[in-house]
């Protein structure tokens, strides 16, 4: 339905200029017309090239040299490792892997959770917001303001908010409500994981409110009208007709989600610095830590390979299951 | 149609021009020239309260220099949260300052890197000669046998700052001079109400700095006489733990202080919220925050017992920053010219004095502004009873890995978790394998 739509003003763009082309030649006229499109794609192309595949590709050379400090000035003297990177990064009984193994199963339930949360609160939001009422516009553009602000001002916020002796969190949970026996500690230790929980889902979930609000306007009104008539409650009305056409929305928003969740940087570097506890040893820091740090980036990059192997895999096998569930759907 | 043809040419040479300037940039292999040799690039590291203090004492200087020499110096000071990955990243590109600050324990694992000029006889001639310069800060200039990597710049020590009106108030008539004393006059402080000691838990540099002397007073060191770590030996675990049980069973070092980085307890105890601060050079600091010299008194940090000295009885790291000339440098010549003026004599005056720091130049140590009583103090730990970090080219992952060690048993005593023997051990040995393999 939406491939019909978009392709309509293609073709009632421009009836007379085709119409022109034809008129003078007819194999110069269609290099031009399959050739220009490539042409005005080039710099894109060549911008693409550039800032994305050469360095990946200069990261996968790297993955396989021993790329240490005494050859970090010229990497083109750091001796060849083969699979020595990889086999440290997934030897799981030796300390380095076993850490990597850490930070991976700690990243994937950080990400289940956020991505979970932050779809659920976004979703809920959207759907109680659809219909109009008194401040609506308001709320919307208050509910954005998390995803508005610049990453490093909103986070360095909640570092203070978290502070043991003066942060807020502590004020509200300890001096106010009363609810721990004394204050707790959120940047350091187990609590860490939850902080940095609450800061994700904080961020990301206006950015999944945006995406199915926007999701809601194509649903036809007279579907939920004619399911009133056929007696359906709201509860009804949002499993049967919402999600339901929600659906490619959801295919992309949560791939999108789980993607910056997963690979997130930012927030725990500014929450919990160089060294992140290990409740929230998330793998971005956890591998920035392994090449920075400590200097080694031939191994730094072979966890990156991993890291991005894993994330095509999820990806690919995500979009083949979601497509072909689409598809007969459909039918 | 002219106009399709016209965003076609122009595709082309955007695409063109953006693989050209791909290609371009610099090698990072080459060594230094004199092309340019009227500008210099240097980064300063942070070392006021903060970097628009550092630019207001550093300017006039690059001023003077330049009405000397004819040579226009770009500031930039870089926070420490950022210098070393800054440093790093300038060694891979090949693009970086022409002269820069480096923390003196860095010394060792950036020389190893190949990136930084070698003070060799001749560059040393040229700033006036290695006798200049102060033994101990020339001992944290980069490997042993080596020439150095970079030259000293500020030397600092630590002491023990504590608040005169809180000791007096806890009935303490003068500073702890062991540790037993520092944590019988903690427990007095208490009583009274008040936080005895601050320390930055979360920051692995000050974590670094303190084992270190702890280990040193255990006649333990980090690493073996041929350079390899060895973490876990009796006297390294002694050692942590002792700095850890500060907070963990001795409690004069509060839980909170467990997630602090960001000199937080420097405020702390310049608001009068804590008794005692153990610190590098802290007067210009806590004068900025509005702490009154007449306020604090300044002692040498504790030991197990006696007095301050070589061997077990060593209380302080040689603290300090080098000056460092980047070997790709386009401007050799202006570089090494910029270096001899601010290890001249007058130039050391001016910016120790500004920064509270010691000169590392003999003739500038000298001098009557370094003999107050602060100065004092630490001029006789940086002659007598200070000691460099290990100078190894693991130096910076040693600060990281133990540094971490360090936070997670912290944050285990500030969790109320037991502290024992065997939980420090185990740290440690975690820190030990995550150094690179030999």
């Amino acid at each position: 339905m939406t491939a019909t739509a978009l392709k309509e003003p293609s073709v009632s763009g421009s009836p007379s200029g085709a119409a022109a082309r034809d008129q003078r030649g007819r194999r110069p006229g269609r290099i031009r017309r399959t050739g220009l499109p490539y042409l005005l794609l080039l710099p894109a192309l060549v911008l693409e090239l550039l800032v994305h595949l050469v360095p990946m590709v200069i990261g996968i050379v790297m993955s396989f040299k021993e790329l240490t400090q005494f050859y970090i000035r010229d990497w083109g003297t750091a001796p060849w490792a083969g699979l020595g990177n990889y086999r440290v990064s997934v030897d799981f009984d030796a300390p380095v892997g076993e850490a990597l193994l850490h930070s991976f199963f700690v990243t994937v339930g950080f990400t289940v959770l956020s991505v979970g949360l932050c779809w659920l609160i976004g979703t809920a939001a959207a759907v109680l917001m659809q219909d109009t009422f008194r401040g609506r516009g308001l709320l919307r553009a208050l509910f954005l303001v998390p995803y508005a602000l610049p990453v490093y001002a909103a986070v360095i916020t909640w570092v203070f908010m978290f502070q043991h002796d003066n942060g807020l969190v502590n004020h509200v949970l300890h001096d106010q409500l009363h609810l721990t026996d004394q204050p707790s500690f959120w940047l350091i230790g187990d609590n860490s994981f939850y902080a940095l929980l609450t800061v994700s889902v904080w961020k990301g979930w206006p950015f999944a409110f945006l995406i199915v609000m926007a999701g809601l306007q194509n649903i036809p009104r007279e579907l939920y009208e004619a399911a009133a008539l056929d007696g359906a409650g709201m509860w009804q009305q949002i499993r049967r007709i919402t999600l339901p056409s929600l659906r490619p929305v959801n295919q992309v928003l949560v791939l999108v989600l789980f993607l910056w969740t997963f690979n997130d940087f930012n927030t725990p570097y500014v929450l919990f610095g160089k060294a992140a506890p290990e409740a929230a040893d998330l793998v971005s820091v956890h591998i920035y830590q392994a090449s920075f740090v400590t200097w080694n980036f031939g191994t730094g990059s072979a966890m990156s390979v991993l890291l991005l192997l894993f994330l095509l895999v999820v990806t690919g096998v995500y979009l083949a299951l979601t497509s072909r569930g689409r598809r007969t759907a459909d039918v | 149609m002219r106009s399709i043809r016209a965003a076609a040419v122009g595709a082309v040479t955007v695409s063109l021009a953006l693989a050209a300037s791909a290609c371009g940039g610099g090698s990072a292999t080459g060594g230094g020239s004199n092309d340019s040799p009227r500008t210099l690039t240097y980064w300063a590291s942070n070392q006021g309260a903060s970097i628009a203090v550092d630019k207001k004492v550093l300017q006039p200087e690059l001023d003077k220099f330049e009405k000397q020499s004819g040579i226009k110096v770009k500031l930039e000071v870089v926070p420490w949260s950022d210098l070393l990955n800054r440093i790093l990243t300038a060694t891979t590109s090949g693009q970086g300052p022409d002269v820069l600050n480096i923390g003196n324990t860095w010394s060792a694992s950036l020389q190893a890197t190949g990136a930084l000029l070698p003070w060799d006889a001749g560059n040393f001639a040229k700033i006036g000669g290695k006798d200049r310069f102060v033994d101990s800060a020339l001992g944290s200039t980069g490997a042993t046998g080596k020439d150095p990597a970079a030259v000293p710049l500020y030397s600092m020590a630590y002491a023990l700052y504590y608040n005169k009106e809180i000791f007096a108030d806890a009935g303490i008539s003068k500073p702890p001079a062991t540790w037993d004393e520092l944590v019988a006059d903690g427990k007095k402080i208490k009583a009274k109400g008040r936080s005895p000691l601050g320390a930055e838990g979360a920051n692995l540099a000050e974590n670094i700095h303190h084992v270190f002397v702890f280990a040193k007073q255990h006649g333990a060191d980090f690493f073996t006489a041929e350079g390899r770590p060895d973490f876990t030996n009796d006297g390294v675990v002694t050692a942590v733990r002792q700095y850890v049980d500060l907070m963990a069973k001795d409690k004069v070092i509060p839980t909170g202080d467990a997630e602090y980085a960001q000199n937080q307890s420097v405020s702390d105890f310049a608001k009068g919220r804590q008794a005692m601060l153990l610190w590098q050079s802290a007067a210009a600091n806590l004068k900025s925050q509005g702490m009154s010299e007449s306020s604090y008194g300044i002692a040498p940090v504790p030991v197990q017992s006696g007095t301050p000295g070589t061997g077990t009885q060593v209380n302080s790291m040689v603290a300090g920053i080098n000056l460092a000339v980047f070997k790709n440098t386009h401007n050799l010549d202006g570089a090494t010219k910029f270096v001899k003026f601010m290890t001249s004599d007058a130039e050391q005056k001016i910016l120790n004095t500004a920064y509270s720091s010691i000169p590392p130049v003999r003739a500038a140590q000298s001098d009557a502004a370094f003999n107050s009583a602060s100065n004092s103090v630490l001029k006789q730990t940086l002659a007598t009873s200070a000691a460099a970090l290990p100078q190894v080219a693991d130096e910076s992952q040693f600060e990281t890995a133990v540094g971490t060690a360090v936070k997670d048993l912290l944050a285990d005593a500030a969790a109320g978790r037991a502290v024992t023997a065997d939980s420090v051990k185990a740290a440690l040995e975690k820190a030990q394998q995550q150094m690179p393999a030999k």
